[in-house]
């Protein structure tokens, strides 16, 4: 963290609240990611972690109530999804859609018109023999991952938000995804020169023995809670599960 | 001079007919042509011994059976545009002949052409398959730069004779001025098979067809339609699949946008032969509030032994999938043209792989051009 002290803020999330269909699924959420950071996002299932990155993402159906997001210091609350993306903004979703017809080389291509590029960005990811297949159509479960990776690469973001990247996935495709994931945020850069961003939500700590995160959080019932060093609150995640930081979370709520 | 410089200007339209698959310059491979500009016909070349290409006017003179073809398949009194091709004095129009056994590899070209303002061009087309002979016919329709209404009405009959092979493939490209009304049959005999490709990517005022198959013993239609209807275009188009023989089958598939247009897709498939089989199947995309798709499939059984089946469905580009590509970057705008274009690309599955390429390219092309 000492390293980062005179980092410019690329992302700041200020008391966020979010609803759907009257629903609450996010509290006051806060959380400011400095240049060249790692942030991990620790939680029980339907606490609101993929609500989170999909807000700041800019998918619609979310009600922003309350709070802001702010990107290089703007407030994006209105930019729309492309916006944000051409802004910086990118997103591997923990449930990509099936895009019938349109093959991954065809989107690729689209995204980076530059055909040469996508090509060896496919082979970088071991890719290459999909290029032809249709967007996710019939695609296990750890390809899809390693799709969304794929297409970050293409769009190359520099807040990079992944929302459980590493779920079933087998452990051979685990290194290669982190060395994508590494690649996407400058991890073999010096600190220094460090720009990108990332956002990891996940629920192992297979990715944290790959990758340096800067700070951890638990989101509980939409409120970002026990933060710190990141391997810590695995660990104690791991050995006592989720119930300290629901106690805080039921804590704030009484306070707030 | 004036009439100089109208072929000068003919001439760099029929140039640009690539578009619906006719190649003037000789650049794809082809085992003959066969143009009409109106009601001129400016090429009528067959380059396989097999192959027999002549305007239908000549055929009626050369061989004595052809006008016994004439209006067998197609009533002449069906309605008012085959009484109106019946009526014709001067015959105008195709007569491709492939003897028996001859296997034609490279495509035949077809295309018939509207040039002048508010023609009328009125057609009769006979092809004949003798037994065990194949051949693949691209037929494309298109039209100069119209501005007043024009018309093209043909009766087609095709005769697929005993285990023959004919794919008979259709790119039109008419605009907003062109009415449009092809009236086809097609006798597929003992163990024949018939493959029709349809691709309508651009404008058409109106178009309306219905072509149908009779299906002799062991004989198979398989009916394939990719249609883009966009700025006004009206398109009632079908398939009628007739099964006559034992084992016969028909498959009748469609996929279409509607873009501010109005779609009709009617698919008829009657049983009458044992252990035949029918399937229809219609994917529609409706692209905004002012079009419309309607998918009329019609099934009828008259023997205990036959199989028949449909699937329909109409629906919207999805948002989540629409959110997903602009998240990665794509403006709306270049989202739904990849999502439509991925969308009629689905249907290009069922074309032979000589045609696959040519249509995605068209599909590409279609789908780029879409603005909001
Ligand atoms: N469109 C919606 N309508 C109603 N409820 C929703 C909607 N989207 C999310 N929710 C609810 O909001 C809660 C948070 O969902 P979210 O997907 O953010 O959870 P998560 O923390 O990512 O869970 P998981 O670990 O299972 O991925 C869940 O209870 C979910 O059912
Ligand atoms: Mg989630």
């Amino acid at each position: 963290m000492s390293d980062s002290k005179d980092k410019d803020v690329l992302l700041e999330v200020k008391n966020l609240t979010v609803e759907v269909a009257g629903k609450r699924l996010l509290r006051g959420v806060d959380m400011i990611v400095k240049e060249g950071e790692t942030h991990v996002v620790f939680g029980p299932n339907g606490s609101g972690k993929t609500t989170l990155v999909n807000v700041i993402m800019g998918l619609p159906d979310y009600k922003v109530v309350d709070g802001d997001i702010l990107f290089r210091g703007d407030s994006i609350l209105e930019w729309n999804l492309t916006e944000r993306a051409k802004s910086g903004i990118g997103l591997a979703f923990q449930h990509p859609p099936v895009v019938e017809g349109v093959s991954l080389g065809v989107l690729l291509k689209t995204i980076i018109p530059d055909k040469k590029t996508s090509e060896e960005i496919a082979k970088n990811a071991h890719m290459e023999d999909y290029l032809e297949r249709e967007v996710n159509v019939g695609f296990s479960g750890g390809e899809r991952k390693k799709d969304e990776l794929l297409q970050l690469l293409a769009q190359a973001p520099q807040l990079v938000m992944f929302d459980e990247p590493d779920s079933g996935v087998d452990v051979d495709s685990i290194k290669l995804m982190v060395d994508i994931m590494r690649k996407l945020l400058q991890k073999n850069t010096p600190i220094r020169e460090r720009k990108n961003s990332g956002i990891i939500v996940t629920h192992s700590g297979v990715i944290l023995e790959e990758i340096h995160a800067d700070r951890g959080y638990v989101l509980v019932n939409g409120r970002l809670v026990c933060s710190g060093p990141p391997l810590d609150i695995f660990d104690q995640v791991k050995n006592h599960g989720f119930e300290r930081c629901i106690k805080e979370a039921y804590e704030s709520e009484k306070d707030g | 001079m004036k009439v100089k410089k109208m072929d000068e200007n003919l001439k760099e339209e029929i140039a640009g007919l690539d578009r619906v698959g006719f190649d003037i310059k000789g650049e794809t491979e082809r085992s003959g042509s066969f143009l009409v500009a109106d009601d001129k016909t400016t090429e009528s070349e067959s380059k396989e011994e097999n192959l027999v290409v002549m305007p239908l006017s000549f055929a009626v003179e050369v061989y004595d059976w052809v006008n016994e073809l004439r209006f067998s398949l197609v009533d002449r009194e069906k309605d008012e545009y085959t009484k109106e091709v019946a009526s014709r004095k001067e015959l105008l129009g195709s007569f491709i002949y492939v003897k028996e056994g001859a296997k034609i590899e490279a495509p035949f070209q077809s295309c018939f052409f509207l040039h002048c303002q508010g023609f009328r061009q009125v057609l009769h087309n006979i092809i004949v398959l003798e037994p065990n002979s194949e051949l693949n016919i691209i037929t494309g329709c298109a039209t100069g730069n119209l501005v007043s209404v024009s018309s093209h009405i043909a009766v087609t009959e095709m005769f697929v004779r005993k285990g023959a092979h004919l794919t008979y493939t259709m790119i039109h490209d008419w605009g907003s001025k062109a009415v449009v009304y092809p009236r086809a049959a097609i006798d597929v005999e003992h163990g024949g098979i018939f493959t029709s490709n349809y691709i309508a990517l651009t404008q058409v005022k109106e178009i309306q067809s219905n072509p149908v198959a009779y299906l002799s013993d062991n004989a198979s239609a398989k009916f394939n339609s990719i249609i883009y209807g966009r700025d006004g275009s009206f398109f009632d188009m079908g398939a009628m699949g007739i099964l006559k023989g034992e084992n016969a089958s028909c498959e009748i598939v469609s996929r279409v946008a509607s873009k501010n247009s109005k779609l009709i897709l009617r698919a008829y498939i009657e049983g009458n032969g044992k252990n035949t089989r029918g399937h229809t199947e219609c994917n529609g995309l409706l692209l905004d509030d002012r079009s419309s798709v309607t998918a009329i499939p019609e099934l009828k059984a008259n023997n205990i032994d036959t199989e028949l089946s449909h699937e329909a469905s109409i629906g919207k580009i999805a948002g989540e999938k629409l959110n997903y590509l602009m998240s990665r970057g794509l403006d709306e705008e270049t989202a739904r043209a990849l999502l439509i274009r991925g969308f009629l690309e689905k249907g290009i599955e069922g074309l032979p792989e000589s045609l696959k390429k040519k249509v995605d390219k068209l599909i590409e092309i279609a789908a780029s051009s879409e603005s909001l």
